[in-house]
């Protein structure tokens, strides 16, 4: 009897790329009902546009190139670049601005360099620098999230369709009417005016008990999510940890030696993109060091320069620039903690 | 004998815990496999050189009687299986990763087993001196029964070269659906020990570790069981981690002493000598009854087959044979890997005879991939580099063998590589790594091949315009010295020359 051909090993490999990056998009669920319940409908609409606009270029990239679309797009990474814009980018920006950020990431950072894989930065903060710099007003005006005793006038939904395709508020709403500063925002102009972190506290109503308010719910479920990856061994512990770290451990000096003039590890670790860094940014592995040492050097990094840029850079976070940084020092790191080969010398 | 507590092991880089399919085979029993009506013995059925038939055609051989003789010290005999007819001495395929051919011996098998004289028990076995022993075993053509058939003889005499202190046993059988070393030390654990004993004894040894994977609790209680009948102090049973590839020879030192056997280098290297614990039983039927290596126990399992089991097979039965002994194939049987799931070869014919390297016959199902997915690019998720049980990096492997870095692959450890197929498995891009790595190992030894060739080219090359140099720079001189006159011969010499009388005694 005759038999077909074949190479060992036989078993099935025990997952794919496709089902890797769409567990990772499904981990963000509770965060963005999260983020949805204390800031409206921004998100939803955000991750539905930059989902498309993610894809669709994807889709015209691969086109261009000759490669097959369906079979390339069932990887799911595009979803999850557009996923991850959409956490990253202010819950109303106006759509072309979305869509540049979502062309930036897709084309000029993923598929100029050959597409999955061998893209050296990581596409969505590449995305989302790329429009922080060329549209600074408008990436910078955030809404301030739903809760009952905050005065801002709160635009309609008409108002907020207007904006988001015309980039102007319709007559009589003033831009600083509807956004407000981020909390930090508000820690680097205390800093410069010499305020006491406290006092800044108890004065906004902006302030949680750690973070922002609302904002440092949607990161505990950010770290819900980033918690079950690393449960089911999609993630390994050593980026989230390293960022973590590098963030935590100079706040806690910083604030220690400033007596609490500065925002502490409490502060840093649920405000802005710290702990979206931490799980599912600096994790993405095509941009990532790849061995274990590697990659707590990797974090550290990136927890350390954003923590920097906070401080005395010129951006209130520094997340998606030290992320972009330490991508490019990810080929030396790779090469000067490559692991000892058993029966290798020491 | 004792039993080492599991906390003293060392612990292994990587490796998978893999399903593991081997319910179905494990039965406990050894069925005993019916003579063929002809057997096809190979001449190399070991790791080294074929070895020389020693019979022709239409001579009657019998049982055990040697067909086949080791040619240099790194080949092993083969022997007659069943008594019966030589009706040819022809080159046919065999069973290998690569599709090659072989001489075989073909038997027409009388039915009468009949034994031949010739088997010679050893005398007081466990007094035997390293030299007997030593000569027996190579006279009996055993080989390690894991997989590997590496001529057992080759080994020991390295081992003594080298002066190893430890014995190791290799009864942890990691991977998928084999079960047939299980089977052994279920039935024979008595057996396994006494070859053990031999062993220790003419190596001068004073320890051995058996290590059986912690998923065989009949095998170990087997072995506790043979123990009290004739225990021996210097045997310890170790329980092994079930993971995979604890089994492999150079990580299980590694698990059981915490060395590391250097790269490119042997266990001996590093003190340690393994056997699987077939090569024990086998060693311990030669010291009892005289029977060189002419049967090997085999497990034919997976969805494809109709009686999973294991079955003492002799060597040279056709598989189509012991495939109808087992029952026949089910609808299912779309692949025939000889060996496991992650290290196995697919056999494309069953007509092709058990030989002595296979411990498994696995006629696949749907627990088995049955074509490769489409690959994707690497997404450097880094997860070939944590289960890799060497430590290597193989998506680093891989990128420098397609972009044909030969060089860098040496010092990415390409060689190291054991080919354990755990990368594979845990690739989410389902590259075919292992494969890669086979092919680059080919690649690189054909690329040193050439080097060295062309080297050698260069050196008889420069060899040869040295000499032209030499000629041309000593009549340079003489020209010059010519010229100048300064011989007052000279001239009569040229005139000489130049008359056809014949020169001086230069040149």
């Amino acid at each position: 009897m005759r038999f077909e051909p074949a190479l060992s090993p036989y078993l099935r490999p025990e997952t794919g790329v496709g089902a890797v990056m769409r567990e990772v998009s499904l981990a963000l669920v509770p965060a963005a009902v999260m983020y949805f319940f204390f800031f409206g409908f921004g998100i939803l609409f955000n991750i539905a546009l930059c989902i498309a606009a993610c894809v669709a270029f994807e889709a015209l990239a691969l086109r261009l190139r000759g490669l097959p679309v369906a079979a390339t797009l069932s990887d799911c990474s595009a979803i999850l670049t557009g996923v991850l814009l959409a956490f990253a980018l202010p819950t109303y920006l106006p759509v072309w601005v979305t869509i540049t950020a979502c062309g930036a990431a897709i084309l000029l950072a993923k598929h100029v360099y050959g597409g999955i894989g061998f893209n050296p930065f990581n596409p969505a903060m590449l995305g989302y620098a790329f429009v922080l710099i060329a549209f600074p007003v408008a990436m910078s005006s955030w809404l301030p999230p739903v809760i009952g005793d905050l005065d801002y006038v709160r635009p309609g939904v008409f108002e907020r369709l207007t904006y988001l395709f015309t980039g102007s508020w319709p007559a009589g709403l003033e831009l600083d009417a509807i956004t407000r500063a981020t909390p930090l925002d508000l820690v680097r102009t205390a800093a410069r005016d010499q305020l006491m972190l406290e006092e800044l506290r108890s004065a906004s109503p902006l302030f949680g008990d750690f973070g922002g308010r609302g904002w440092e719910w949607i990161g505990n479920f950010i770290a819900l999510g980033g918690g079950w990856l690393l449960y089911r061994g999609i993630i390994r512990w050593h980026i989230p940890v390293a960022v973590l770290a590098g963030m935590l451990i100079p706040a806690t000096l910083d604030s220690l030696i400033t007596g609490g003039a500065s925002g502490g590890p409490g502060f840093h670790l649920f405000s802005g993109a710290t702990l979206l860094a931490a799980f599912f940014i600096a994790t993405d592995p095509v941009s990532a060091a790849t061995s274990p040492r590697g990659r707590l050097i990797y974090g550290f990094g990136i927890g350390l320069i954003a923590w920097v840029i906070r401080k005395w850079g010129g951006y209130p976070d520094g997340i998606a620039f030290a992320v972009l940084l330490m991508n490019a020092a990810v080929p030396l790191i790779d090469h000067l903690t490559a692991p000892r080969i058993l029966g290798h010398g020491r | 004998m004792t039993s080492a507590p599991t906390e003293n092991l060392h612990r292994l880089p990587g490796g998978l815990r893999l399903p593991g399919f081997k319910a179905q085979s494990a039965t406990g029993e050894i069925r005993e496999v019916p003579i063929p009506a002809t057997l096809i013995l190979p001449v190399r059925q070991h790791a080294g050189s074929a070895a020389q038939p020693i019979v022709a055609v239409g001579e009657r051989v019998l049982r055990g009687q040697p067909i086949a003789r080791a040619e240099g010290d790194f080949s092993a005999s083969v022997h007659a299986s069943s008594s019966g007819t030589v009706v040819a001495i022809e080159s046919r395929p065999i069973p290998a990763r690569e599709a090659v051919e072989a001489a075989c011996i073909i038997i027409e098998t009388d039915g009468q087993d009949q034994a031949w004289e010739g088997l010679a028990p050893i005398a007081n076995p466990l007094a035997a001196t390293p030299d007997a022993l030593l000569e027996a075993i190579g006279g009996a053509g055993i080989v390690g029964l894991g997989g590997a058939v590496f001529p057992t003889l080759a080994k020991l005499r390295h081992a003594v070269d080298a002066g190893v202190d430890t014995l190791i046993l290799n009864g942890v059988e990691c991977e998928p659906y084999i079960s047939c070393d299980d089977a052994l030390m279920r039935n024979h654990a008595v057996e396994i020990l006494f070859g053990t004993r031999i062993m220790l004894t003419a190596l001068g040894l004073r320890q051995c570790a058996i290590g059986i994977e912690s998923d065989k609790p009949e095998a170990w209680a087997a072995f506790t069981e043979a123990a009290s009948i004739e225990g021996d102090d210097r045997v310890q049973l170790v329980a092994i981690p079930t993971v995979y590839p604890s089994g492999g020879e150079d990580q299980l030192v590694y698990l059981l002493t915490g060395r590391e056997v250097p790269s490119g280098g042997f266990p001996s290297d590093v003190g340690a000598l393994v056997h699987n614990v077939g090569t024990a039983a086998a060693v311990a039927d030669l010291a009892l009854t005289g029977t060189p290596l002419i049967s090997r126990i085999v497990t034919v399992t997976g969805e494809g087959i109709a009686k999973p089991g294991n079955y003492r097979v002799r060597l040279g039965t056709p598989i189509a044979d012991l495939a109808a002994f087992a029952g026949g194939y089910t609808e299912h049987a779309k692949r025939l890997i000889m060996g496991g799931p992650m290290t196995g070869v697919a056999l494309t014919d069953d007509a092709l005879p058990v030989t002595k390297a296979c411990n498994c016959l696995i006629a696949t199902g749907p627990a088995v991939r049955t074509s490769f997915e489409p690959e994707r690019p690497c997404i450097r998720c880094g997860e070939c580099a944590r289960i890799c049980p060497v430590r290597l990096q193989p998506q680093q492997l891989l990128r420098a063998h397609r972009y044909g870095a030969g060089d860098t692959l040496d010092g990415l450890g390409l060689i190291d590589c054991i080919e354990c197929g755990c990368c594979d498995l845990v690739c989410p891009s389902h590259i075919p790594l292992t494969q890669s790595f086979r092919d680059a190992k080919l690649a690189r030894r054909i690329d040193v091949y050439e080097r060295e060739r062309a080297e050698r080219a260069r050196e008889r090359f420069e060899r040869r315009q040295e000499r032209e140099q030499a000629r041309a720079d000593a009549q340079a001189a003489e020209t010059e010295r010519l010229k100048q006159g300064a011989n007052p011969d000279a001239i009569a010499e040229i005139l000489a020359r130049k008359r056809g009388t014949p020169r001086g005694d230069d040149d």
